[in-house]
């Protein structure tokens, strides 16, 4: 009977490498090279990042959402850094996307996070604070008005203040864009209509009609801004 | 709230009954051997199969030679895995398969890696962009996500097996079943999805790394990777695990508004399917309408609550004078770790369909909920993966509490209780017993330890953060969802929790906490492989029962009544087990709108 037992063991493992061998080979091989090779060749564009580039270069990828700032240069020109974090002020001329919580609050797209911070945290309700603040400074003319006339802290769309879940969110909420709009429409000498009219046309629907909500693809709305300049 | 977040719920719950109804026939026809539409296709390629693994998929296995098996195949799936991950910089690797060139990430991380993925759990203290290389990720992480999720389900088919039998001792054949569910169910409908996602923008190469200039003069460099594979496996088999950190946050799981509603669909497709299965291989459909109404009822419960408290924003937003309501052209909430195409409604239903699964996946940070909004995946994990429920483990998992809520309806009703025809007696009582409740046993005993313990505050990302040095209900929610997550195979976390240290991409001067890892380890294999073994043993000692007809005193286990009934028996036993650790955590920070 022993010896019986032992053989069970012996023939099931034998059974499990043999397994093992084999689903490697289709499910970790196969299988994904063949989906590999099917996307590239009928959707190379998705598979590959939905990427944009202009005059050659890649400049983004449409589904990845990024930083328009500028860096803070020293007196002596170069690029001021703090803790090997190159510092930056967001460019008015260009539309911004959410707060990141990726290293840097710098949308790095080569380490997504989440910022972890609780509903009821000190933290967050600092944070809020301050991207508030930011907002209401970046949207603010010269004259010391804000730019959209009608804009106070309790009109500032919640997507503009709160930390995206990727940290690499693409798109804003049409709302948050209609009040950059009057930034951008004045920083660049341009019609408002002509800017609401750019926002539309970058604002993607809901899913099948009702999944999700309408957003505004920053780096194309700006892509946009950008041609109509030159 | 708005007329499209409800509606999309709705929507939701329409289709998913309409694709699962025949999805279920169509596998019930698979584990009964029946002819079906793909088997022109398969039944070779099946048969080469067996051969190449040296089986006879005719031979019957008892419940012990069927476990065997299982365990066996699972300890070489664990050790292969673990091989692969601290190989990962061997010199073998091509250099297309690890662009990058990491190195393995330490001892401690890769153990709870591995027993993470060969448990279906996907619990992730790494972040996928900065830890693995492309090879691990695809005959590591990608065949496990193949494998955990065909065991779970091959379970199941036993179980039903073992209730329905009414001849001897065989519940079936391990290696048939595991070689069926992947060829017949996993992989038809896991190609198609992943076809469907790489079509809509998750990538699908093994590129380097893009580097990007942008039109401000910056540059940012962006994670690529065969994702669309992994992706869509990892839903189908309520896996969970991301390819990236943020995993279905990530736009490159996640792209669009059409894709978080496709892949919600794929995460509950397989489990609802299982209990139309179910109903067909009793003979009786009603018996799986009736589970499927039990469950259903308490999944939208759940969705409401999340919907309901998301939408209404937190007391921190309020605290900063953010107005969270609905206007034009901003639907409002609590949008802190929520993504912009999913909205409040997007994220609060995937939120709720991966915790009451055992997927996991996200799409929106939990940790960031509202106490309300929070405390639903807390509520759905508390009642063990029953609702829907993984592949497979949910099924099995509801069928102990079937038998439980049966043995306690006879009880009431003064007789020997009966279930489908077969006597219940103590033997099958017991074993159903301990299989409910070994797994809130396991998240309850090492929350305890990492809350009580030094080695366990080390992981608690509130300890270092907060003003009151991690003595807060976030404090406590972190480690307390950490081990009921694991316990319950789930993977979603309050990330804040973490076992693995890491200063630079790629691991170099990475160290993992050897106390969470372990830890979490031995909660995943132990809240995994004792329920199925428990639930093999029900299926053994049901299979060889007489079956009588019902008679006028038989309790009828397929109409509204013993809904209500089953539903009781869930509650009751996930409150009772569960509701004063929840009051400490997510339960107070909702019933409070003060900020520490």
């Amino acid at each position: 009977m022993k010896t019986l037992r032992g053989k069970t063991w012996f023939r099931e493992s034998i059974t499990s490498i043999l397994a093992m061998i084999i689903f490697v080979v289709l499910g970790g091989l196969l299988y994904p090279f063949a989906i590999e090779g099917i996307s590239q060749v009928a959707f190379p564009g998705d598979a590959n990042g939905q990427q944009i580039h202009l005059d050659g270069k890649l400049v983004g990828s449409k589904l990845i959402g990024q930083r328009f700032a500028t860096p803070v240069l020293e007196s002596d020109g170069k690029p001021k850094e703090v803790e090997g974090v190159v510092m930056t002020v967001p460019d008015p001329r260009y539309f911004q996307t959410r707060p990141s919580a990726t290293e840097g609050g710098s949308d790095n797209a080569a380490a997504s996070t989440f910022s972890n911070r609780g509903p009821n945290s000190t933290r967050t309700e600092e944070a809020d604070a301050k991207n508030i603040k930011a907002y209401l400074d970046l949207n603010m003319a010269p004259t010391k008005q804000p730019y959209d006339p009608n804009l106070t802290v309790a009109k500032i769309p919640v997507d503009a203040v709160n930390t995206s879940a990727s940290g690499l969110d693409p798109e804003i909420s049409p709302a948050n864009a209609w009040i950059q709009a009057y930034r951008v429409a004045a920083v660049r000498h341009l019609a408002r209509a002509t800017v609401d009219a750019l926002i539309s046309k970058y604002t993607s629907g809901r899913g099948l009609g009702f999944s999700g909500e309408p957003g505004v693809n920053v780096l194309e709305l700006n892509l946009a801004l950008d041609r109509i300049d030159s | 709230m708005t007329f499209y977040g409800w509606f999309t719920i709705v929507a939701f719950v329409v289709i998913l009954t309409a694709l699962a109804l025949p999805l279920g026939s169509y596998m019930a026809r698979v584990y009964t051997g029946e002819r079906v539409i793909l088997t022109p296709i398969f039944a070779t390629p099946e048969r080469l199969l067996y051969r190449f693994m040296r089986v006879d998929p005719e031979r019957g296995q008892d419940w012990k030679a069927y476990a065997k098996s299982l365990i066996i195949f699972s300890l070489a799936g664990w050790l292969f895995l673990y091989l692969v991950l601290r190989t990962q910089d061997a010199p073998w690797v091509p250099h297309l398969l690890n662009p990058l060139g990491y190195h393995s990430p330490p001892w401690n991380v890769t153990f709870n890696i591995t027993s993470s993925f060969m448990t279906n759990t996907n619990w992730q203290y790494y972040s996928g962009e900065t830890t693995l290389s492309y090879l691990s990720q695809m005959i590591g992480l990608t065949v496990q996500n193949w494998l955990s999720a065909g065991v779970g389900i091959v379970v199941a088919v036993a179980l039903v097996r073992g209730i329905v039998g009414r001849s001897g001792k065989s519940i079936g054949n391990f290696w048939q079943d595991l070689v069926r569910t992947i060829l017949y169910v996993l992989a038809p409908l896991s190609v198609f999805v992943a076809l469907v996602l790489a079509s809509q923008g998750v990538i699908a190469n093994f590129s380097d790394y893009l580097v990007v200039h942008t039109i401000t003069g910056l540059t940012q460099t962006v994670a690529m990777g065969p994702v669309a594979p992994q992706l869509s496996i990892k839903m189908l088999g309520t896996n969970g695990g991301g390819f990236f950190n943020t995993n279905s946050a990530h736009p490159f799981e996640n792209p669009s508004q059409f894709t978080n509603f496709f892949e919600m669909l794929a995460v509950l497709i397989i489990p609802a399917a299982l209990i139309f299965m179910y109903g067909r291989m009793t003979g009786n459909r009603r018996q799986g309408h009736a589970i499927y109404a039990t469950v259903m009822i308490m999944f939208l419960g759940a969705v409401i609550v999340a919907y309901i408290a998301e939408a209404h924003g937190s007391p921190a937003q309020h605290a900063a004078g953010l107005h969270t309501g609905v206007i034009s052209g901003s639907g409002g909430g609590n949008m802190e770790g929520k993504e912009q195409r999913f909205g409040i409604a997007g994220s609060a239903l995937f939120d709720v369909i991966t915790t009451v699964t055992s997927c996991g996946a996200v799409n929106s940070a939990i940790e960031s909920f509202t106490g309300i909004g929070g405390a639903v995946p807390f509520a759905n994990l508390s009642a063990s993966e029953v609702i829907f429920g993984g592949v497979g483990t949910g099924l099995y998992s509801i069928l102990l509490y079937v038998l439980l809520a049966v043995f306690i309806g006879g009880l009431m009703v003064g007789r020997t209780p009966e279930w489908l025809g077969k006597k219940l007696e103590a033997r099958e009582i017991k074993l159903a017993g301990l299989g409910i409740l070994i797994t809130p046993l396991a998240a309850l005993f090492c929350t305890a330890l990492a809350t009580a313990t030094k080695g366990g505050r080390a992981s608690i990302a509130e300890v270092a953060l907060s003003k009151a040095g991690g003595n807060t209900p976030q404090g406590f929610s972190e480690t307390f969802y950490a081990y009921l997550s694991q316990a319950n195979n789930n993977g979603s976390a309050f990330a804040g929790y973490t076992g693995f240290v890491q200063p630079n991409a790629g691991n170099l001067g990475a160290h993992g906490i050897t106390f969470a890892d372990v830890l979490g380890s031995f909660d995943m294999m132990l809240a995994r492989y004792a329920p199925i073994l428990f639930a093999l043993a029900v299926a053994g000692a049901l299979a060889g029962k007489k079956v009588s007809r019902a008679g006028l005193g038989t309790m009828r286990t397929d109409n509204p009544t013993f809904v209500i009934l089953l539903i009781g028996v869930i509650v009751l036993v996930g409150a009772l087990t569960f509701f004063p650790a929840l009051l400490l955590g997510p339960i107070v920070q909702g019933l409070t709108g003060h900020l520490y």
